[in-house]
């Protein structure tokens, strides 16, 4: 899931600047379950946006909407209308689903109205952690499942740093170190014999570094 | 008194199984209360959204007094506790957009708090006069709750 979180009430007012008709528009999928841009959240923005405007003495008309997936054009069609009548949209989908829908819409501003932060789990109530960083070539199967790129503040590959104290990383000390994790888990499935292997250096081409990533499916194409 | 003196109005969500009953009873046993405050009854204050107090704040509300079971006594086990949360986070919201945090208060009280209820009234009265009159009325967007607010 993509973890995201709200830019603070001044921040937008400050984007908006300018616009006199804005659509707060929601995203039914990631962003809903993080708590940060789904239909509660968009009338909770909505409000708060409306209040600080007033006092800032210019008059927001603000539009609410919340859409199944931002990040796809089925679902943008659902919002045409609302985004045709309003100067200028706030997204509250991540990161992608901001692109999605100003590609969509040449001739509209839109702005991203939630700081996208990370893919993550929901590890307790209200609290989402880093799992994955999309590096586009998983080692996850080496490591027992638990990735030591994400996980492990120094993304060291062979083995801990010896900097972690009682389980704890060292970088950050409230959570725990990856490499523990790593060779509890691997001890506990019997193959521990895995970390025997030195591990080259990670080739990070398929990441972002080599710019932005596509996926073609041919097999799939009209 | 002053005719013109800043008369606060507050909107308080009492709690059916406590605060509700408790403002009951101060009626029945004739303590008076001043009438700055208007009581809407909820089901529990676990029901009250993070909105509901911004929209009051919106609509021209010059405090609001959240009041539910005491802590323990939820009749829902932990919608106070759940309210409580939400109004941390609604005082968070109203600090960052320039409201004064204070405007938005919980107390947590039982049924048989009669009088403590009418004094805690009293007091979101005293704490909200003195921040003086909700700062959106001031604002030229506002005129339209100004005037319902006089006819209430």
């Amino acid at each position: 899931m993509i973890v995201a979180e709200r830019k603070t009430i001044p921040e937008l007012i400050e984007i908006l600047q300018g616009h006199k008709k804005v659509l707060v528009l929601g995203c039914g999928t990631c962003v809903t379950v993080c708590l940060a841009g789904g239909e509660r959240e968009v009338s909770i923005i909505s409000s708060a946006l409306r209040i600080a405007s007033r006092l800032a003495s210019s008059s927001l008309e603000i539009e609410e909407l919340t859409i199944e997936r931002q990040c796809d054009n089925v679902f943008i069609e659902k919002a045409a209308e609302a985004i045709e009548r309003n100067d200028a949209v706030l997204s509250l989908g991540c990161g992608a689903g901001v692109q999605a829908i100003a590609e969509r819409y040449p001739e509209k501003p839109v702005y991203a109205g939630l700081n996208t932060a990370f893919l993550g789990i929901l590890e307790e109530r209200a609290v989402w952690t880093e799992k994955c960083v999309a590096c586009g070539a998983c080692v996850l199967h080496e490591y027992g499942g638990i990735c030591p790129i994400t996980r492990c503040a120094k993304h060291m590959l062979n083995g801990p740093c010896g900097g972690s104290r009682e389980d704890r990383c060292e970088v950050m000390p409230d959570r725990p170190c990856a490499w523990q994790l790593i060779y509890r888990r691997l001890k506990g499935i019997g193959q521990l014999d895995r970390l025997k292997q030195i591990k080259p250096p990670k080739n990070w081409n398929a990441s972002i570094h080599g710019g932005p990533r596509v996926i073609v499916r041919e097999d799939h194409r009209i | 008194m002053n005719a013109h003196a800043f008369e606060p109005l507050i909107v308080g969500f009492f709690c059916h199984y406590c605060a509700y009953a408790s403002a009951d009873l101060a009626g029945s046993m004739r303590f008076q209360y001043p009438p700055n405050i208007r009581i809407i009854r909820t089901p529990c204050t676990g029901r009250l959204e993070i909105e509901y107090y911004l929209r009051a704040f919106e609509n021209g509300a010059d405090g609001v007094l959240v009041a539910g079971c005491l802590e323990g006594g939820c009749h829902f086990i932990e919608g106070n506790l759940v309210a409580k949360r939400r109004v941390n986070q609604t005082r968070d919201i109203l600090a960052e957009i320039g409201i004064e945090k204070e405007r938005l208060r919980m107390v947590n009280i039982s049924a048989a708090m009669g009088r403590p209820l009418v004094d805690i009234i009293i007091d979101m009265i005293k704490t909200v006069r003195e921040l003086g009159p909700n700062p959106l009325k001031s604002t030229n967007g506002n005129k339209k709750e100004q005037k319902d607010f006089v006819q209430t």
